[in-house]
């Protein structure tokens, strides 16, 4: 079996948010850029099914040549061999896109349920439309059994047990396996393992970010006394007005 | 302009973020028509023409009563044809929002998820989006003439600006390859009110000191009508269900109030909470970093706090 794992090269998830140039673009100083959190657990459960049955991993990441450290550390993860589709991944369609292109001939598709940066939550539904198979998403479970594919899925308050056949693209969240830290081993094995890095196919980018924008200051909390717990159902009726 | 609305129900309810959807569609201005798929209770769908539905379509075969992705996104495609739609509204779910992106791939529509406010068009088409899991927001301009839309709770003001409109019955062609996806079984809490649409959340963390005690919690919950929630590390403890996991990996919600019992804020939490309007947090420790996020907070032990809070809530009734 062969599996694609696409992963987004992010912000730490603990990283301050800043822009420059007006406002236009996002400020990298100071940034720790790391895998998805959510394309980790499909990194994850991708070597998991490698190691299981024997499943090839190739990693995918729409990217400047800036985001190779992120996809080395993959491969040291355990992944076999890595593409990068050398472009800034701008929006949904255009990295749909650009999975789409590289995505025939692998029977299981897996990444994030959606990427920590710009939170849209849908490429792998964007992939599974362009190639005219099942996509799920957010799977917290993902069994094999021979070409059908088992999931559980989460939905609000609860979850959804769904069952496709393979090849499909799956958006996956935890607990669907456990982070894997790479080894001295793999760190050392990645460092040969083969990246290829192609062009990308040309796609009209159907929406454009103008600019950016921080949220307003909040301001100072007001505390209250423990003793005083009145006060406070008081002021969320009078002063915030939620109650 | 005719902008299509897709209603999202829950056992027969339409959903209120769909109701949100309508009335963002509404305030775009043109023809809004809904579309509601599978059983619904009639008073439901007479209700969506108040959020200024000008028409709605229900697509009532039973076959629909299971939400499959795939198909539903065909069901919408068709709708879009037949009221020749130059959008589509929906609201962010597990469900709407991998709809919405079928349908935008298969028109050509341009698409943006967690769309926050209406649009401007003084210069091109152009939403705000919740970005950076709530952290910041980006204008992006949507240059297809079609547009998909997924918008965030709170996108747009629920008002009642019309009357109940009829329903205009919808029979889609259900194409059998579209069912290849097989729902087996549902798993849901279907008493409690769903944490993502919920206008009050009462959340816990470690300081709750272990899963037997969240009874209190879900007292002062339900004294408030309030949905409840959990921080990381009880969900992965196994305290709560995952579907609780409030947080950058979990859910993000936007309530008009959250109480964070126990809580100490580390910024993945904060990740998922940063779009209510009011945060109060309870905390023993004087030095958590949540109440640097907080409007109100209250140092002291839960267990004191907690009943106290309860018995006030109750009197001021």
């Amino acid at each position: 079996m062969k599996i694609l794992v696409c992963i987004t090269h992010v912000p730490d998830t603990t990283s301050k948010i800043n822009f420059i140039d007006n406002n236009t673009k996002f400020d990298t100083t100071g940034v720790q850029f790391i895998i998805g959190p959510y394309d980790d657990y499909a990194l994850a459960r991708a070597i998991e099914l490698k190691e299981s049955s024997g499943a090839t991993v190739t990693v995918l990441n729409v990217g400047l040549a800036d985001t190779e450290p992120t996809i080395r550390k993959a491969l040291a993860i355990g992944a076999d061999d890595a593409i990068r589709v050398n472009a800034v991944p701008t929006d949904s369609y255009f990295v749909a896109s650009q999975i789409a292109g590289h995505a025939k001939g692998f029977d299981l598709i897996l990444m994030g349920r959606e990427s920590i940066d710009f939170n849209g939550g849908v490429v792998h539904a964007m992939v599974g439309e362009m190639l005219g198979v099942p996509a799920i998403s957010p799977v917290m479970k993902l069994d094999i059994d021979g070409t059908k594919v088992k999931m559980a899925r989460e939905i609000e308050g609860g979850k959804e047990y769904v069952e496709a056949n393979l090849p499909l693209v799956a958006g996956c969240q935890e607990p669907i396996a456990e982070w894997k830290i790479p080894n001295m081993r793999g760190i050392m094995s990645a460092r040969t393992k083969p990246l290829k890095v192609v062009e990308p196919k040309v796609v009209e980018n159907s929406i454009v970010a103008q600019k950016f924008e921080l949220p307003p200051p909040k301001g100072a909390v007001k505390m209250i006394s423990a003793d005083n717990v009145a006060e406070l159902v008081t002021r969320l009726k009078t002063e915030a007005k939620v109650l | 302009m005719t902008t299509l609305v897709f209603i999202e129900s829950a056992d027969g309810k339409i959903k209120k973020t769909s109701l949100e959807a309508v009335a963002y569609a509404h305030a775009m201005g043109g023809l809004v028509v809904a579309i509601a798929l599978g059983t619904i209770d009639k008073p439901e769908l007479d209700a969506v023409g108040k959020y200024g539905a000008t028409k709605v379509l229900h697509a009532a075969d039973t076959k629909l009563d299971h939400p499959v992705i795939q198909v539903y996104a065909s069901v919408l495609i068709q709708a879009m044809e037949q009221e020749s739609a130059d959008n589509l509204i929906l609201a962010n779910s597990s469900l709407g929002t991998p709809v919405a992106a079928k349908v935008a791939v298969k028109t050509g529509a341009s698409f943006a998820s967690n769309v926050v406010e209406l649009p401007t068009t003084t210069s091109g088409f152009v939403v705000k989006r919740s970005i950076y899991t709530g952290k910041a927001f980006s204008f992006v301009e949507m240059k297809s003439a079609k547009k998909v839309i997924a918008i965030k709770k709170n996108a747009a003001e629920l008002k009642e600006t019309g009357a109940a409109v009829s329903t205009v019955p919808f029979t889609p062609v259900l194409n059998d390859a579209d069912f290849n996806t097989k729902i087996l079984s549902t798993e849901k809490a279907s008493t409690e009110i769903s944490l993502p649409e919920a206008n009050i959340v009462v959340s816990g963390g470690r300081g709750l000191k272990g899963p037997e005690h969240w009874g209190m919690l879900e007292e002062l919950a339900k004294t408030l009508h309030a949905a409840t929630g959990c921080s990381k590390p009880v969900s992965d403890m196994g305290w709560r269900p995952h579907h609780e996991h409030v947080g950058q990996t979990g859910v993000k919600v936007a309530p008009q109030l959250y109480i964070a019992i126990g809580i100490s804020g580390a910024i993945q939490h904060l990740a998922g909470v940063n779009s209510s309007k009011c945060i109060v947090v309870i905390n023993k420790d004087a030095d958590a970093p949540f109440f640097k996020a907080a409007d109100y907070g209250i140092v002291g032990d839960a267990f004191e706090v907690v009943p106290k809070l309860i018995a006030a809530i109750k009197a001021s009734k």
